[in-house]
């Protein structure tokens, strides 16, 4: 009988995090896929990144997970969304080549040690007295684990629907999984069902190009990975989206299939994201607009494949194409797949930990879709804390729970958990109270310390990191009392339009005037000779840090202020053995969703909707005895 | 993370609440029984007890665990009661804090009078609960004792919850609620142009961001400028009659009871005392203060009682300063007045006008206490005088809670911040910091706070989603 440590169920994002960290932590791993070649495959869009979850993606690669790295190597457009505005919100994302993304994913996973990849499908979970033992497999092999992560993504009872036919599968041509979610019932679990979508794939040479708005990448592509050699960056040739619109006459054709659609007809029970609504969704509750934004992306160098973004549907097929003839550029396509709905079911996300561990089963994570959450990043978020955690758990270390004051992964997480989610959740800037503080440019600082503990971040890395710390420290020090006198700096200030200066200014002042960029004012004669302002100029990221730390110090301070408030409500742990129902004076809604959730610390619970704060008032009592 | 490396370093030993304040209230069930016991707890408990308590020694000096005879009394010539005086020094008490009990011969009046001699130093009524929560804090009690705190936190928090709901299901509830969707509106565009980078969302410009924030703000000033009405409403108003003998306060004073009714409480005192009452205007609850003389007097008994006037004029809201058409205005006096309280809160009223009708002398209002003319006129400078140039009608959302005031306070700091970093040309994040304080801030009046108002707001107006 094979035996691992771990087990890792799905081989998309969540499981390929889970996979890789826990057999690096040192675990042995048996990483369970239906098919190994489709490891890490795009089901949806060909892109990684994007507001916010490009944020997740820089964490990931922080604390030394693989969607970064992988993403840099078969990266085909690299954009830094929201240039135009503050640091805190920039967001990295990239096109990737599908093909070439699985082949990389399959490639990282292959070479790494202490893992053996199994070809099966999993059909039951086995449990000891509350506890997880293995997994038995479709062929009915027993495999044994003393961990088991399951991100089996929308595989769960997969059903897809185009139109009024619905197919059973988990992604277009592939089997669903079944019995997973039956037995995680039979040990009391609750299931819900969602839904998501995906659009028709095109022909490439179909469309007419010409006539397109083009959108390129940056100019100067940034990775995502710190890992990242920049000097090889990026590897594959660069490509450009395109931009087209729908309009009435579009919309027209499709409401034509409105009483064939699975949606409006009642067949799809699940909820689907409001984010990323359908187009006919679009049609329907925005019907005051008369035109939507697509974007055409390439789905790989040598792909003849075109993913049409923002057209997502599940419409009979041949309204689909009839419409898409509708739509400028696209009036001659040919639809090479038509777009479809898959719902699955997924497990309230109430009933894990903070650590993704279940409440119900000890040893038995979640992490992904299953969870309740839609994207890929947000997928290897938890794939990754899931795996450490698991890994941690088997040594016999404490856990690893992010705050919402350290990470966008913090935050995720405490969403899932504390209000659960009836819809699939997508991670968005503004779910960050402090998100000034959680920026992609910070994220080594914020969290690789915790990927080095746990040994998936090299020395190196960590020193390069602790030298650069060095001078940040040191250069916002120099710079707070360091004066530049109005001799030296007013005749530049005047040729930025910045007013002139009395007598003197410290440089900390300076760089808090919007039109003036650090890296200027300290190229003015005579602070280049100050050693810790050459080691500064020689390195682009600790200046980055430096102006940003400089520039917006009251906005940060006020939210390092925020953090400190919440922080004693954080720091307030209510212990695993708490037992809430005893509680005759919380009130009945409060007792009974804090004995659901069952939080960990005051400020967990306060978060809880339904708890007031009376009920934290007689937590708060009870804690102190 | 769970581990030992944390980001920012802390003040553990910062509680939730730290009372300061010196609290008191009737220990025993309020009513007529043997004796009634009044309790008081906190930093100032021993020094107000001073303030009152006639005894062979202070209290101040007393140690723990003492008991202590005496007189109550305000000024120390009129004595309410005669007390036994408790003394509980920290951490050996109830609460854990310096505490006294005094004793007193069970009659509400007297009980009732003791606590408000009491109020009128560094002293506070209690809130239900509030010596078992101290006591609780401070770690005085059990968990079984926790318990019944617990019971205690939940019953006090529904009660007061069910009379915030009445005052919330009225106006003032309906316009935060307004402010803050408004709030929320603006919010999320700031949000969207944030978060939907890619989506063709025209979202809001700068200009028209600070006109809707400055909007809100305005709604906010006006409600905090109801703040003083709502405070009247609560509290009421003390009006000082102030004049020399003879010119009629008595009457006068007789003259508004009889007129207005409804005498709420007549507190006994002596000829030298000041005298208090307490009436009904127009639903405004207004107490009068008949001061005896303030002047300059050699006599050691009338020394006491002038400074005793003096406070109760710096402590009016109005002054009503009478004189008479037999002799001229005592322009000492006046300005003696003026001294103690603004200009502007002095009302002057010449009486007995029926005597001398087309009197040349100078006053704001005429009056005559014995045919009552002019009387209306002064009714309509007192309310005037309380209420300003506003007009309220019942559906003007008036703040007339300190807290509401406190948050009402703080959002529009918050708005003010935000209009700077629109103004310093910041990107939407920055904007959005203040926003959603302001937003917590007005939640914190409805009780309702929540970072997912945003995004469903999004989500419910704004086409998105590539």
């Amino acid at each position: 009988m094979r035996e691992f440590d771990i087990i890792v169920v799905g081989g998309g994002h969540a499981g390929i995090e889970a996979a890789c960290a826990a057999s690096n932590m040192g675990c042995s791993v048996g990483f369970i896929t239906m098919d190994k070649l489709a490891m890490g495959r795009m089901s949806c869009n060909p892109a990684i990144g994007g507001t916010a979850k490009g944020h997740l993606v820089r964490e990931i690669d922080a604390l030394g997970g693989m969607m970064g790295i992988i993403a840099d190597r078969t990266g085909i457009q690299f954009r830094m969304l929201n240039k135009s505005k503050g640091p805190a919100v920039w967001s990295p994302r990239c096109q990737s080549d599908r093909k070439l993304y699985s082949e990389e994913a399959y490639s990282v996973v292959s070479n790494t040690k202490n893992l053996e990849i199994v070809e099966a499908s999993v059909v039951d979970i086995i449990a000891e007295g509350k506890k997880v033992k293995g997994v038995i497999t479709a062929t009915g092999e027993q495999i044994q684990c003393s961990a088991l992560v399951l991100s089996s993504g929308t595989f769960l009872n997969g059903l897809m629907h185009t139109g009024l036919n619905s197919v059973r599968g988990g992604r277009f041509g592939e089997n669903p999984a079944i019995g997973i979610t039956q037995s995680l019932i039979n040990m009391g679990f609750e299931s819900g069902r969602l839904k998501t979508g995906t659009p028709p794939r095109l022909k490439k040479n179909t469309i007419n190009w010409n006539i397109l708005e083009e959108q390129p990448g940056d100019e100067i592509p940034q990775p995502f990975s710190y890992q990242t050699d920049i000097n090889n960056f990026p590897h594959l040739p660069q490509m450009s989206c395109y931009i087209t619109y729908t309009d009435e006459t579009v919309h027209k054709v499709l409401e034509k299939g409105f009483d064939e659609s699975p949606m409006f007809t009642g067949r799809i029970k699940g909820v689907g994201p409001r984010y990323c609504p359908s187009i006919e969704d679009k049609i329907v509750r925005f019907a005051d607009k008369n035109k939507h934004q697509l974007f055409l992306e390439p789905e790989g160098l040598d792909s003849d494949q075109i993913y049409l973004n923002g057209f997502s549907t599940s419409l009979p097929a041949e309204i689909q194409i009839e419409a898409l003839h509708k739509i400028k550029g696209l009036e001659e396509v040919e639809m090479v797949r038509p777009g479809y709905a898959v719902e699955y079911d997924f497990f309230p996300p109430s009933q894990v930990d903070l650590t993704l561990e279940t409440k119900l089963i000890e040893g038995l994570y979640f992490a992904g879709q299953i969870n309740g959450t839609s994207g890929y990043e947000e997928a290897a978020a938890q794939g990754i804390v899931a795996g450490i955690n698991a890994a941690l758990k088997i040594q016999g270390k404490p856990e690893f729970v992010l705050k919402r004051s350290e990470a966008y992964i913090g935050v995720l997480i405490d969403d899932l958990v504390t209000k659960s989610t009836y819809e699939p959740y997508r991670m968005f800037t503004s779910r960050a109270e402090h998100r000034l503080l959680l920026r992609q440019d910070n994220a080594d600082r914020r969290l690789m310390k915790y990927g080095h503990q746990f040994g998936l971040i090299d020395d190196k890395l960590i020193e390069k990191l602790s030298t650069r710390e060095d001078i940040i420290t040191k250069s916002v020090k120099l710079f707070e009392n360091m004066k530049l006198h109005a001799r030296n700096i007013n005749p530049f200030l005047e040729s930025k339009g910045s007013s002139g200066i009395d007598s003197a200014e410290t440089i900390s002042k300076l760089c808090k005037r919007p039109e003036l960029t650090l890296k200027e004012i300290i190229g003015l004669n005579g602070t280049e000779q100050n050693p810790v302002v050459s080691s500064l100029i020689a390195d682009e990221k600790a200046l980055e840090q430096v102006e940003i730390e400089l520039k917006y110090e009251g906005y940060i301070k006020r939210q390092f202020d925020m953090v400190d408030r919440l922080e004693r409500y954080e720091a307030t742990k209510i212990p695993l053995t708490f037992d809430f129902l005893t509680m005759k004076a919380l009130s009945t809604e409060g007792r009974e969703k804090l004995n659901k959730i069952k939080p960990r610390s005051i400020g967990q619970a306060s978060r809880i909707s339904g708890v007031t704060p009376s009920d934290i008032s007689i937590l708060l009592v009870y804690l102190k005895n | 993370m769970t581990s030992k490396s944390e980001p920012v370093k802390l003040d553990t030993s910062r509680r939730d609440e730290l009372p300061e304040d010196t609290i008191v209230a009737l220990a025993t069930p309020p009513g007529i029984g043997a004796i009634s016991v009044i309790r008081i707890s906190g930093q100032k408990s021993f020094e107000s007890t001073d303030k009152i308590f006639f005894g062979k020694s202070k209290i101040i000096n007393a140690s723990s665990h003492t008991i202590h005879y005496g007189k109550v009394s305000g000024d120390g010539i009129n004595f309410i009661d005669d007390v036994l005086v408790s003394v509980y020094r920290a951490p050996n008490s109830y609460t854990g804090e310096d505490s006294v009990e005094i004793s007193t011969h069970g009659s509400p009046l007297i009980s009732k009078k003791i606590i408000e001699l009491l109020l009128n130093t560094d002293v506070r009524m209690a809130e239900p609960g509030e010596f078992t929560k101290r006591a609780f804090l401070n770690n005085r009690i059990d968990l079984a004792q926790a318990e019944a705190v617990a019971d205690v936190i939940n019953s006090r928090t529904e009660a007061s919850l069910k009379g915030a709901r009445n005052q919330l299901d009225g106006v003032l509830s309906n316009k935060v609620h307004e402010m803050r969707s408004s709030l929320i509106n603006a919010s999320s565009f700031v949000e969207l142009g944030l978060d939907f980078a890619e989506e063709d969302i025209e979202f809001i410009n700068s200009n028209e961001l600070d006109k809707r924030i400055l909007n809100i703000k305005t709604e906010i000033d006006k409600l905090l400028s109801t703040y003083s009405f709502g405070k009247v409403i609560r509290d009421g108003v003390n009006v000082a009659l102030v004049g020399q003998p003879n010119v009629g306060k008595s009457s006068i004073l007789n003259y508004i009871l009889k007129e207005s009714r409804a005498i709420v409480s007549k507190i006994p005192g002596t000829t030298r005392d000041v005298i208090r009452e307490e009436v009904s205007i127009d639903g405004i609850l207004f107490r009068l203060f008949d001061t005896a003389g303030i002047r300059f007097s050699e006599e050691e008994i009338e020394k006491e009682g002038i400074l005793r006037s003096r406070q109760t004029i710096k402590d009016s809201d109005v002054v009503i300063f009478i004189y008479d058409v037999e002799q001229k205005i005592d322009t000492e006096l006046l300005n003696e007045i003026y001294t103690l309280i603004s200009k502007d809160k002095v009302i002057v009223a010449l009486n007995k006008i029926d005597i001398l009708p087309n009197t040349m002398l100078k006053a704001d209002v005429y009056i005559s206490a014995l045919t009552g003319a002019g009387m209306k006129e002064l009714f309509k400078k007192l309310k005037a005088q309380t209420f300003g140039n506003s007009v309220y009608s019942e559906k003007t959302a008036i703040v007339s809670n300190l807290r509401h005031y406190n948050c009402l306070t703080k959002a529009n700091e918050y708005l003010n911040n935000a209009r700077e970093s629109i103004s310093n040309k910041l990107s939407g994040e920055f904007i959005s910091v203040d926003l959603r304080n302001a937003e917590n801030s007005l939640g914190e009046i409805i009780g309702e706070v929540t970072t997912d108002d945003i995004l469903n707001n999004i989500f419910m107006k704004f086409c998105i989603g590539k």
